[in-house]
């Protein structure tokens, strides 16, 4: 298991005040915050972050923490020495920031105990009550959205097994996507959250759903985006020339005298639904590389019968 | 392998909750989505709070401001603001978007 420097994560001293620890808190959650950042590693500082905050904030844990010992670096190979935390009262329970169930092996290993029995606590309580809703995100091809797909999608949620320790268990299920389904959308399965306790109902399962990357699209909405490259004689020729969507490849007029960049629309050929998307399709100019005798003569032909200034407006 | 499929609704701006639907979907109190209300993070359909209806769009609303409050430990009236400059800068990401694309 890998040391972590609680320290480091969250930019501060080791002899940094309580409320240096909450300031710091307080500036880097602002910026990784996953609803707020657009960095791709937002979500795992956070955590990261949370968990720094959990134990540093709390006098307690911060004390046992730092009784460890300043020689440990950052991913160094760590086991906690034993009765390490003899002496240590804790009181269990109340940890901000991240979300609980996600800190790492490290903090597992040496606060385990009292966050174990925090949350274990909650569970005994005699009554009926309806189960805990879920919420999980699901990725999904862009193409299922006009189709519509069935996909099997594995989840893994912390339950607490029959001796009190929470472990993870993984299910699989079977969810279909509905045609016409769109980026952050969520699909609401009755009855697939917790089960209720007692008489009570189980709660039920959101799935938020987000496109796979594509190679080819862009997606805003039900409105779809495409670039299309074409040639200059398509273009100030006009043709007919086969362009992809997602539903499959359709013809496009490309009209005489096309400008680089002349954006089409193709009515309904977005994602499906009331009302469907358009397919936005941007006519991208590309020139043939002079990489022959050929090609290059036949620039020199339009050079000299082509009284072409395209900087004529210029004054130069 | 499971071998039912499960077919779920989409919480799109057709789909409505009621308050206690949505603060069951989100593990918050109806008293905490009631502020929110008054913070006017959400606007529901409906005079009293008993016919209130809150389009699917809102659970997606409702709970980016819950995490934003615990998280950030920030009040209701910095979680309204964080809500309407972050849809702001969507906006303008997707303007920019468009441009540079054309510009390409």
């Amino acid at each position: 298991m890998d040391f972590k420097d609680y320290y480091s994560v969250m930019g501060i001293k080791r002899d940094a005040s309580q409320d240096e620890v909450k300031s710091a808190y307080r500036k880097l959650a602002r910026q990784y915050h996953p609803d707020v950042s657009k960095r791709a590693d937002a979500e795992e500082r956070f955590k990261e972050l949370g968990e720094a905050y959990a134990v540093l904030k709390d006098p307690e844990k911060r004390a046992a923490y730092d009784q460890l010992g300043s020689n440990w670096k950052a991913g160094q190979d760590f086991q906690p020495p034993p009765d390490w935390d003899a002496g240590f009262e804790f009181s269990g329970g109340g940890f901000g920031g991240g979300g609980a169930s996600a800190y790492s092996d490290f903090f597992e290993s040496l606060f385990g105990r009292g966050f174990r029995s925090s949350r274990s606590d909650r569970q005994s309580s005699g009554f009926n009550a309806r189960g805990e809703d879920h919420h999980a995100k699901v990725l999904v091809d862009l193409e299922d959205a006009y189709r519509g797909a069935t996909r099997s999608i594995s989840l893994r949620a912390p339950a607490i097994d029959s001796t009190g320790h929470v472990t993870t268990k993984q299910r699989t299920l079977n969810v279909r996507i509905p045609k016409g389904v769109k980026q952050g959308q969520r699909i609401r399965l009755s009855g697939q959250g917790t089960p209720g306790v007692g008489q009570g109902p189980a709660g039920d399962l959101y799935l938020e759903i987000e496109f796979n990357p594509h190679r080819l699209y862009r997606v805003e909405g039900r409105d779809v985006y495409l670039d299309v490259p074409v040639t200059p004689w398509e273009a100030a020729l006009g043709a007919t020339i086969k362009v992809p969507t997602p539903d499959g490849a359709v013809e496009l007029k490309v009209p005489e005298g096309t400008t680089h960049g002349r954006k089409l629309r193709l009515k309904k050929r977005g994602i499906p639904g009331e009302p469907p998307g358009d397919l936005y399709v941007s006519l991208l100019l590309t020139l043939p590389a002079a990489d022959s005798e050929a090609a290059r003569q036949l620039y020199r032909k339009m050079q000299q019968d082509h009284a072409y200034n395209p900087r004529s407006t210029m004054g130069v | 392998m499971p071998d039912k499929t499960l077919t779920g609704i989409i919480l799109d701006e057709r789909v409505e909750l009621s308050l206690s639907e949505l603060s069951r979907a989100c593990s918050v109190s109806t008293e905490w989505i009631v502020e929110l209300v008054g913070e006017g993070v959400l606007e529901p359909v409906g005079q009293h709070q008993e016919h209130w209806r809150f389009s699917g769009l809102c659970l997606q609303r409702a709970r980016t401001a819950m995490r934003l409050q615990q998280d950030l430990e920030i009040n209701l009236a910095g979680v309204a603001l964080a809500l309407e400059l972050m849809d702001e800068i969507e906006a303008l990401r997707e303007r920019l978007c468009r441009f540079e694309a054309q510009e390409r």
